[in-house]
Order: structure tokens, then C-alpha cells, then sequence
């Protein structure tokens, strides 16, 4: 069970996120979580939309570069040392973290993390038999 | 007025000046016409035998020569006599697939080092003064040919090579350097480093000779001032011999071309025609003295003007104003040649798209270039890693071509500047000319 995220490559200067966010904005695309990663040139924005398959097509026609990547999406109690916890599953599995980020929602109770590992399918799998609890695509569509 | 190396040659009358040229003009072709296949065909071609060239006069029937056919005749092809009779292979820098190699006799030495001891003379130097090599030794011509001039001249040669500023300093204070001969750009990050250091009394500097790169009168009042020296200009191309072709004099107003040994024509770049005096053009030079590697009628690509005006310091040889541009778009980046289509190659090669721009600036005296590419499709990953690693490999692939660290920036796709649908490929931000 995998969500999909778009990343998009953005050189590192003034504006450029300002730029994707009006695009976004005008095509009425709502941003349900945002990271960037970069290197003193440039970046990789990624982002969890409300409509992928739409967000990929605007970026692509205003001249942008982006790729759709299936990642995971976890629930986890917004509480100190959930971070921690899922972490340290993964990492007593062997499995090799990407990256991370976390975004939190109206639903107080619960912050949501993305992850990014190679072998989505054996994480999930690992996250779910420890009691993780694995968002879908379309619950987040609905948050 | 002043000394000279050679005065009854560097001080000649413009007839005497003209007869040698005349005599040896028509010596040299017919030595390459009797040794080089090359020109043989060449001027088959045109339809130019040797005895049609009795004098100057005659040098326009000649064909050119250009970089194409120093790299088609690679490595032997140009070679006017035997290579039991040659002791000195020399190479234009650093450039993979551009690569020229020019061959000498002792006796091509001896007048190279002669032209060479001219410029150290004309720059205040003697026999008493201590000659501080910074240019890089090898088969770059730079510091082989100032320290061949300086040894030619008697004074006490300091064969430093580039590189160690530290001990380029502290050879400079301890032993007394009074002559610096390098890049310019190393001259004004020397300068830079010794007022940094509080090390201007200590050093005995009077006078540079600084080439083998564009250099603007700015720079010059820089290095000045920061060192109280006077700085002179050189100028020279492997092809030909390497520097010393030709050299500024106490005026600073232009380099004299050593004319016993060179002879100087400006032609207009798309025509190829012989333009007068005083016009801008492209330099040809030929050679008249050499037995290896005589070149008829090489175009160097600079854009320059020729002056026959009296100069104050009494040499009577043509000058040459500083090179304004180049009629190619050829780039001279901390001193070694760089060709847009060597970076479009690599780009291809690793499967980037031919869209590029090549930005060149100076920051802190050294040149620093820049290579923008745009991103493709098929270049993105979602993996910061993956890209960098690829970007890595670029870099790695431009060094091994050029010879020299090229920083790659990855842009968005269409974000280099077009000017009427074409490219600008290449920013060059140093104003040289
Ligand atoms: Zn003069």
C-alpha cells in the first residue's frame, strides 16, 4: 500500500517554490505535504497532492521535471518518541531509509510520516506487523 | 631609450629589417615545400610554387594554415626535418582531441631563448638580476621558454614553476627575485597574498613579464601597484615557438614582434584578406627562422592591430596591440584552451542534451568556469544521491577533456537564456578585451 508522491527538480534560487506553489494554486491542487531536499545548485521539492496525475501534467506542461514515486505514508500518535519507534523498526529490519519527512493534518491526534525506502512492499510489511499503521492513497485524498 | 639584448637586430632599419625577412621568407618555403609533403600539397593545391615567393610581397599567394591542419598532420605531419635532428618536443596545454605538438631543433631553442632574453632585457632585466620562474614547466611553453631566456641573458634563473605560493614567497624574500615571470592571474594572486602577508618591503621585485592569458589594463595598475613593480606583457603560441614571439617594451603600449624571425600580417577573419596597417583583424604569423616546425601563414585566431608608429624605446619591430578577442570561440581559462564543442562532446557522450552554457569568471584572480546543463526526463531521479552522483561523473569526464576543473550546475529545462532561438553558449564575465 503506497501513496504516490511527485518530485520535482528545482534549482536553488529565489522564487522557484513560490512558482510551483501559484501553479499548483491555480489549478486548484491542494498540497497535502511538502519537503525539499538540496545541494547548494539544486533541489528535489516533493510533494503529496490531493491529484497527482493532474499535478504531474500542469508542472510537466509549464517546462517542469518530475517523476511520480511511490512512497509510504504512516500514522503515527503525535506524541514524543513515535519518530523513534518507527524508526528503529526499520532500522532493526535492515531496512535503508531514504529520506523522511512528517506533516501533520486537522486530525489532532495523529501526525503522518512519508517514507522512502527501496523495497516498499517488504517495509510495509514489516511496519503493519508491528502494529504501524499504514495510510492509503486515498485517505489522505480525504483528509 | 634603453638596453636591448640585440641592438644592431632589435634597433635595424626598416630595410634592413625587410631584406632579412625577403631572404629568409624565401628560404623557409622552400625548405618546407622540399621536406613537408603537407605544404607540398597545400601549394600544389593553390597552384603556389617556391620560386613564385621572392619576397614579402609575395606572402599572400601562400595558403594558409590553421589549428585543423596542425591536428590532421598530428604528430609527424609538419615536421621539416629529420627527428634525429630534433631535441625538444613541446605541447599546447592540456586539451584531449585539440592536442598540437610543435618539435625544435638546438638551434630553434637557441633563437627561441634569444627572442625570450629580448623581452627580459626590454622588461629592466640584466645579467645581474635573479629571474623568478612561476609559469608551469613541462610541455606548456611558458616556463621552459623564460627560463631558456633568462639562462640565454646570464642573470640567475629561479626555475620555481607554478604552484606552493608559500615557497614561491619565501624564495621570493630569501633569495631576492627581482624579475617575476608567470600567468598574470598568478602575478595579481601573488600580489594579493604578499600585501596580505605585510610582505611588500621584504620582497626586491622590480618588473614582471606576465602572459600565455588575456590580461586588462586594470589588472595591470593592480599588480602594479600591490607589488611597485612595472608589468609587461608577452605574447607567444606554442605553434610558433611559444613565448617571446612577441614583448612589451617601457613604453607598455604594445608588444614588439621579434620581425627577424616572424612575420606579422593581419587579414580580415572571413575573407581571408591581407587588411593595411592599423586595421583590427586576425594575426597570421610565419615563421622565417625555424628548421623543425617553420608555419606559413598560421592564423592565431586573436583579433588584433599592427603599429609601425616610432616607439620611444628605439626597437624598430612591428608592435602588436594586446589581443581584443578571438576570431574562434575558443575560451582561455586559467591559461589552457577550451573549445565549446570539447564540453558539447562530453555532454552528448554521458547523454545530457547539447544545451548548455559555459560561463567564465574571474573570483579572487583565478578563473572559475562554470558549466550550466539542463535537466532531462530521462537525468531526473527522485534521488538527490543518484543525481549528484551522475553530476560527479560529468565533472569528472569534462576535467579528463579539458584538463581543468569545470563546476557543473544543473538547471531547469529552458532556463538558459536564448537569444533569437540560438543559444548563448558561452558568458564570458572577466572582460579581457
Ligand atoms: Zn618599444
Amino acid at each position: 500500500m503506497t501513496v504516490k508522491q511527485i518530485s520535482v527538480f528545482v534549482e536553488n534560487k529565489p522564487g522557484t517554490l513560490a512558482n510551483v506553489s501559484k501553479i499548483l494554486c491555480q489549478n486548484q491542487i491542494d498540497i497535502r505535504a511538502l519537503s525539499i531536499s538540496e545541494t547548494r545548485d539544486f533541489g528535489i521539492l516533493r510533494i503529496i497532492v490531493d491529484d497527482s496525475y493532474k499535478t504531474a501534467c500542469v508542472l510537466k506542461e509549464a517546462g517542469y521535471i518530475c517523476s511520480i514515486t511511490p512512497v509510504l505514508a504512516v500514522a503515527i500518535p503525535d506524541e514524543p518518541g513515535s519518530l523513534f519507534h518507527i524508526l528503529d523498526i526499520l532500522g532493526q529490519n535492515n531496512m535503508n531509509l531514504e529520506y523522511t519527512y512528517a506533516f501533520i493534518t486537522r486530525r489532532q491526534d495523529l501526525a503522518y510520516m512519508i517514507i522512502r525506502v527501496e523495497e516498499n512492499e517488504k517495509a510495509a510489511e514489516i511496519l503493519k506487523k508491528n502494529g504501524i499503521q499504514l495510510v492509503s492513497q486515498d485517505e489522505l485524498y480525504l483528509m | 631609450m634603453g638596453h636591448y639584448f640585440q641592438p644592431e637586430i632589435e634597433c635595424a632599419s626598416q630595410e634592413q629589417i625587410r631584406a632579412w625577412q625577403d631572404e629568409r621568407l624565401v628560404k623557409t618555403v622552400k625548405h618546407v615545400y622540399d621536406n613537408v609533403p603537407y605544404y607540398r600539397n597545400l601549394m600544389d593545391q593553390k597552384g603556389v610554387l617556391p620560386g613564385d615567393i621572392k619576397s614579402v610581397d609575395d606572402l599572400h599567394k601562400l595558403p594558409f594554415l590553421t589549428k585543423d591542419d596542425l591536428r590532421d598532420a598530428y604528430p609527424y605531419g609538419l615536421l621539416a626535418m629529420p627527428l634525429t635532428d630534433c631535441v625538444r618536443i613541446q605541447s599546447t596545454s592540456g586539451t584531449t582531441g585539440r592536442r598540437v605538438v610543435a618539435f625544435y631543433t638546438q638551434h630553434d631553442i637557441d633563437l627561441w631563448d634569444e627572442c625570450c632574453a629580448r623581452a627580459i632585457v626590454a622588461a629592466g632585466g640584466t645579467k645581474d638580476d635573479v629571474v623568478h620562474v612561476s609559469y608551469g614547466y613541462g610541455l606548456f611553453t611558458g616556463g621552459p621558454g623564460l627560463n631558456g631566456g633568462s639562462h640565454k641573458l646570464g642573470s640567475l634563473t629561479l626555475p620555481m614553476s607554478s604552484g606552493n605560493t608559500e615557497r614561491q614567497i619565501q624564495f621570493m624574500c630569501d633569495l631576492g627575485s627581482t624579475i617575476l615571470c608567470c600567468t598574470p592571474s598568478y602575478a595579481a594572486y601573488l600580489a594579493e597574498t604578499i600585501c596580505e602577508k605585510g610582505l611588500r618591503d621584504k620582497i626586491k621585485l622590480k618588473a614582471g613579464i606576465f602572459g600565455a592569458e588575456a590580461w586588462s589594463e586594470e589588472m595591470r595598475q593592480d599588480i602594479q601597484n600591490k607589488l611597485g613593480i612595472k608589468a609587461y606583457d608577452i605574447y607567444g603560441l606554442t605553434e610558433i615557438s611559444g613565448p617571446g614571439v612577441s614583448f612589451e617594451c617601457s613604453e607598455q603600449t604594445g608588444m614588439h614582434i621579434n620581425e627577424d624571425h616572424f612575420i606579422a600580417e593581419i587579414i580580415d577573419p572571413n575573407t581571408g584578406k591581407v587588411l593595411p596597417e592599423g586595421e583590427k583583424g586576425e594575426l597570421v604569423f610565419t615563421s622565417i627562422t625555424k628548421e623543425a616546425f617553420p608555419l606559413l601563414r598560421y592564423r592565431t585566431r586573436d583579433i588584433c592591430v599592427l603599429t609601425r608608429k616610432k616607439c620611444s624605446c628605439g626597437r624598430t619591430h612591428i608592435k602588436m596591440s594586446k589581443p581584443m578577442g578571438r576570431s574562434d570561440d575558443m575560451l582561455i581559462v586559467k591559461g589552457v584552451n577550451v573549445f565549446p564543442s570539447q564540453i558539447e562532446t562530453v555532454l552528448l557522450n554521458k547523454g545530457y542534451p547539447a544545451n548548455y552554457q559555459i560561463i567564465v569568471t574571474r573570483v579572487n584572480n583565478s578563473d572559475k568556469l562554470d558549466v550550466q546543463v539542463e535537466m532531462t526526463p530521462e537525468m531526473f531521479s527522485d534521488s538527490l544521491t543518484q543525481i549528484s552522483e551522475r553530476e560527479k561523473e560529468l565533472v569528472g569526464a569534462l576535467k579528463a577533456m579539458l584538463g581543468i576543473y569545470a563546476n557543473v550546475q544543473l538547471v531547469e529545462p529552458k532556463s538558459i537564456t536564448r537569444s533569437e532561438g540560438k543559444a548563448v553558449r558561452i558568458i564570458d564575465k572577466r572582460n579581457l578585451y
